[in-house]
């Protein structure tokens, strides 16, 4: 008893552990986390998976035990005591019960009998020497409670037990099955890392993009992995998702066909959250979805020469990429159909009271979500390994009235996204940016786009005759500098060059006149392309510096090409877990035996009674397995419908203390 | 307790008029949406009218209080006549019926009636107490007529969006106010002792608290559609289930602080100024922490309120314990209170057992397996392993007193933690009704 309550204890310490330790987490995260020494002590104790960790299943077998030998060793003694009336009792033993109560008086056995029947008392009566004992009892099945309960706990682990990887754990020890470490197609992974199909009871995942399928599913396995073989093929034909107006996900369904191994089909249906197919005792979930493997049309931008051209990719896979002469792989990643974004409250609270009170009657909530489109990631690795990461969307982005094309970069995984922001033109494309990048970073243009803005500045009385060429050498060497590295390379030029008193106003000439010449740089392609030449207006030297900032920044975007997506045709994936639980519904019997075991022991009061009757006197005792204020009631309530109404003895029961 | 009603008293006309009403509406319902219920929520309409009719006759003061709730959500309902906004311009609907509305009447209510209770407390005023318990009743009335009304408006802001409201965070934690409040008056009523209320209030309170501040500051109380994990039957009876748990081991819990000011124990002068001191060490802790989570960057500085919160809840207690049997005169006798706070872990072990089995199952339908050591189930387990060890050592051992007092204290910690702890704390599958 008390070994069996210290395991309850011990139980819950353990459990709390795995709560602490994000369990079966990639082996690598666990070795970055806590360093190798410490990976290696935490793995060894079972920590990554503390629930099928030996010692964990240890404790649990103790409990089981333990368990069973409390109901091996009071069931008998219950069952005979249920069966018993105690109709042996004695005069004395019923006067230290502390519920009793007697009488100077010969009762009448029949009035008593009528008395317990309509109380739902069962009883017996003994005749003896100058007495009768009725010995009454009402509640034994309260003692089937402890019965239900505790085999419960047994049955409950049996059936946790069946559907648990114990075979598999004890096969790996002994080395007949070993977890395949490698990332290879599933084809090539040998027998020894293989379950087969007729495996008792099994949890694994697979990954499905629409119109394929699978007859094997990949179950976890420490740092590893084993394939379970499926007595099935299952095909994913289409997947859905549905969404709120709001824009929360709504619906996530697969459909799906189930096929034998000689390609009968055997089912087919929807899979939906909360709604899983069952299948020859396998249980089919939807636990995920993702991208299949989308059909992608990208817009290779040179970003040496300013030429484009188009690009076909498949999300999530590889290729090849030849830039200028260099080799990369372009490897890409998901690509998502939608981006929905939270732009966070339309209206800020001006914090009164008033306003808060507003908000806070409204069930209503003020959502300000965007859907930013399509979107690609994909990593660009250069012959020496490092890749850097991109996102680019699909459709053009508003802000504050002029639209751009967002693409986003990082070094780092760990980093967020950082996002260059290209003008677009009035044809929505980036045609005029790439055209005027490619122009302003080509020194052979910059005597040109000099003596344009020296004259214009001449024109407009910005600069005297005297002064008009010294402009043009400074228009020409700001530049110079901007095509060396953007903002940055002007700013490391003033800091080195110009003292420090100056360096402000020095910067915003520089800046004004670096405008100006992007205005005639502009003219110049636009006049080179054939088109009419832009007004030098409002949205156009907004669009001017937009350009200025982009092509500044892309200095740092790590790539030689820019990389935009046009179109695509989606293919959707979806993820789905498949379960063997053979002990389901034993854990479910043993739920159902502890629900009714709890409910019995609590509320079932067992109660004994008994009347003795002899001519000298007699005696009323109750005794109940629990002791409290409902039994005082109910003994002043047989008190007072069986014992004549005399004066109550001393040693009445009915007030005494509660014993520790 | 015992589960017959009828041996103890025999029903009566309004039982059956109440039974009557019960059963009409349920045709009712069923008949106007029985088409748009599948069999297992056929079935728990079913069984909630069932449920209903015998709380009506068990415990009889629900035969008014439900059906005056219920004509009270229907007025509510059909003053919005279909329509969300109308909420905000119609005037019993704005100041009274709407679900927010009555929400903030619930939280005023429930601290008005805690405050009563502890002018009844202490001045052993019986009109306070009656006054008191009054106000507790009209609370759990609010809170369950908001229930309700959430529940209608849920559908106004569109057919796919309503469900039941006990989704998320917001949602239960009104609903623990108002099963923790109602499971309160049944004892007060049938032990006759109200002055225990100044305790169970006090959790109901901090709740309440917690309401405002989601409310105020996060906006929580603003309905979510449902995620496709929780569209399911099985959340109306999982979560009720729970939250009869949650109640009731909240309300032992603060029995146990009652005892243990009702129960006088021998203490020397040292011991009460250490335990002073303890108390005063970890307040003073507490109010370090709680004013430097600034610092601490946004996951850690809610973490260190919630620890705060809990340091402040155990120098509360340290001063529980050097003033043992200090209220003495003015609470119900020690072996009452332990014998309700008994009677309630005995009802809060039951449904928080029901319930963890049917999240179990419902866990088999949505995640693939009826256990999945997510931290969330396993902190149910250790809270189950906690009050069954409680229970054995009450029974078998017949422990009594101090120990189990404390330890029922320590339980409210534990469930606390498996209720707000593992969602501010852990991950897992369980993610819903975070911070």
């Amino acid at each position: 008893m008390r070994f069996a309550v210290s395991l309850l204890v011990v139980l819950a310490i353990a459990s709390v552990i795995g709560t602490v330790l994000k369990q079966n987490e990639p082996y690598n995260n666990y070795r970055i986390e806590f360093g190798e020494f410490w990976f290696r002590q935490f793995e060894a104790f079972g920590l990554f998976d503390v629930y099928h960790s030996s010692w964990f299943l240890l404790i649990l077998t103790f409990l089981v035990l333990s368990t069973s030998l409390c109901i091996w060793r009071h069931v008998p003694g219950m069952l005979r005591e249920m069966r018993g009336f105690r109709e042996r009792a004695t005069l004395s033993s019923l006067q230290r019960i502390s519920h009793h109560a007697e009488t100077g008086k010969a009762l009448d056995p029949a009035q008593i009998t009528a008395h317990l029947q309509q109380h739902g008392y069962r009883w017996r009566t003994r005749d003896g020497a100058g007495f009768t004992l009725i010995a009454a009892k009402k509640g034994s099945y309260q003692k089937l409670g402890y019965f239900f309960a505790h085999a419960a706990i047994v049955v409950i682990c049996i059936g946790g037990l069946m559907d648990g990887n114990l075979p598999l754990k004890l096969a790996e020890t002994f080395g007949s099955k070993v977890p395949e470490m490698r990332d290879v197609p599933q084809s090539q992974i040998p027998a020894v890392s293989r379950l087969q199909s007729g495996n008792l009871s099994f949890r694994g995942d697979v990954f499905l993009a629409e119109g394929s399928s699978a007859d094997v599913i990949f179950l976890n396995a420490g740092q590893g992995y084993f394939v379970q073989e499926l007595p099935f093929l299952l095909k994913l034909k289409q997947f859905h998702i549905e969404h709120y107006s709001t824009g929360q996900p709504k619906r996530f369904a697969s459909d799906i066909e189930v096929y034998d191994p000689s390609g009968k089909l055997l089912k087919s249906g929807t899979v939906e959250v909360n709604k899983p197919l069952i299948v020859d005792g396998v249980a089919i979930y939807q636990s995920s979805f993702g991208d299949g493997g989308s059909a992608l049309q990208l817009r290779s931008w040179n970003l040496a020469s300013g030429e484009s051209s188009a690009l076909a990719a498949t999300s999530k896979s590889n290729q090849p990429l030849t830039v200028n002469g260099e080799q990369y792989r372009l490897e890409l990643l998901d690509f998502r159909p939608f981006n929905i974004e939270n732009m966070g409250r339309k209206t800020p609270a001006d914090g009164s009271l008033q306003s808060a009170m507003a908000v806070a009657q409204s069930v209503k909530g003020e959502h300000n979500l965007k859907n930013m489109g399509p979107s690609i990631q994909f990593k660009l690795r250069d012959a020496t390994g490092q890749a850097v990461e991109f996102q680019s969307y699909m459709l053009p982005w508003q802000d504050e009235g002029a639209w751009y094309q967002l693409s986003g970069m990082r070094r780092e995984v760990s980093q967020p996204m950082g996002f260059l922001r290209i003008p677009l033109d009035k044809d929505m494309k980036p045609d005029t940016f790439m055209r005027l990048r490619t122009l302003l970073l080509d020194t052979k243009n910059h005597g040109e786009i000099a003596r344009r803005t020296a004259e214009q500045a001449y024109r407009s009385g910005g600069v005297s005759s005297e002064s008009r060429e010294q402009f043009e050498q400074i228009t020409q060497g700001v530049l110079a500098e901007f095509a060396k590295g953007g903002f940055p390379a002007i700013d490391d030029f003033l800091t080195s060059r110009v003292p420090e008193a100056q360096r402000q106003i020095v910067a915003q000439t520089y800046l004004k006149v670096l405008q100006g010449a992007t205005q005639e740089a502009l003219a110049l392609v636009q006049q080179r392309a054939g088109q009419p030449v832009a007004q030098a207006d409002a949205a156009q030297f907004r669009f001017n510096s937009d350009s200025l900032v982009a092509i500044s920044n892309m200095f740092d975007f790590g790539s030689p090409v820019y990389l935009q997506l046009e179109s695509f045709d989606e293919v959707k994936a979806s993820g789905f877990q498949l379960t063997r639980s053979p002990g389901k519904n034993v854990v479910y019997l043993g739920s159902l035996l502890l629900v009714l075991g709890i409910f019995f022991m609590f509320y079932i009061r067992e109660n004994r009674l008994w009347v003795r009757i002899s001519p000298e006197g007699s005696i009323l005792a109750l005794t109940s397995n629990r002791r409290s204020s409902d039994l005082d009631r109910e003994f002043e309530l047989h008190r007072t419908a069986l014992l004549p109404a005399d004066p109550p003895s001393p040693e009445d029961g009915s007030n005494e203390k509660e014993s520790a | 307790m015992s589960f017959a009603p009828a041996s103890r008293t025999t029903l009566g006309k309004l039982d059956y008029g109440f039974a009557a009403l019960i059963v009409l509406a349920a045709v009712f319902t069923f008949q106007r949406y029985g088409s748009f219920l599948d069999y297992y929520e056929q079935g728990i309409l079913l069984g909630s009218a069932a449920g209903m009719i015998w709380l009506g006759w068990f415990w009889k003061p629900l035969r008014v209080f439900i059906p005056l709730c219920g004509l009270l959500a229907l007025g509510g309902i059909a003053l919005y006549d279909g329509e969300l906004g109308n909420g905000a311009s119609r005037f019993w609907l704005k100041y009274a019926l709407s679900s927010q509305s009555a929400v903030m009447w619930m939280c005023v209510l429930f601290f008005l009636a805690t405050l009563m209770y502890w002018l009844g407390l202490l001045g052993r005023s019986a009109t306070a107490l009656g006054v008191a318990s009054g106000l507790t009743w009209a609370a759990a009335a609010a809170a369950l007529i908001s229930k309700l009304v959430r529940w209608y408006e849920s559908y106004l802001l569109g057919a796919d969006v309503g469900h039941i409201p006990v989704s998320n965070l917001y949602e239960v934690f009104i609903l623990f106010c108002l099963i923790t409040a109602l499971m309160y008056l049944y004892y007060e009523g049938r032990y006759a002792a109200r002055s225990m209320g100044a305790f169970v209030l006090l959790v109901i309170s901090a709740a309440v608290a917690f309401i405002i501040w989601y409310t105020f500051d996060r906006q929580a109380h603003e309905i979510q559609p449902l995620i496709p994990a929780l569209q399911s039957w099985w959340m109306k009876i999982h979560v009720p289930a729970n939250f009869v748990g949650y109640g009731a081991f909240a309300m032992a819990a603060m029995l146990g602080v009652a005892w243990l000011l009702a129960e006088p124990a021998q203490q020397t002068t040292a011991q009460r100024r250490t335990l002073l001191l303890v108390a005063g060490g970890i307040a003073a802790l507490a109010v370090a922490l709680h004013l430097g989570s600034g610092q601490l960057g946004d996951v850690w500085q809610g973490r260190a309120l919630f620890v705060a919160k809990f340091g402040y809840c155990a120098a509360l207690l340290a001063i529980v314990a050097a003033n043992r049997g200090k209220l003495a005169g003015h609470l119900p006798a020690p072996a009452l209170l332990d014998e309700i706070s008994y009677k309630a872990i005995a009802v809060g072990f039951l449904f928080f057992t029901i319930a963890t089995i049917l999240g179990a199952m419902w866990a088999a339908d949505a995640w693939g397996g009826y256990w999945s050591w997510d931290p969330k189930e396993t902190w149910a387990l250790i809270v189950w392993l906690n009050y069954a060890t409680w229970l054995h050592m009450r029974l078998i051992k017949g422990w009594r007193g101090a120990t189990l007092a404390w330890w029922s204290v320590g339980g409210l910690f534990v469930t606390t933690f498996a209720f707000i702890g593992v969602n501010m704390f852990l991950s897992g599958l369980h993610s819903y009704g975070g911070l």
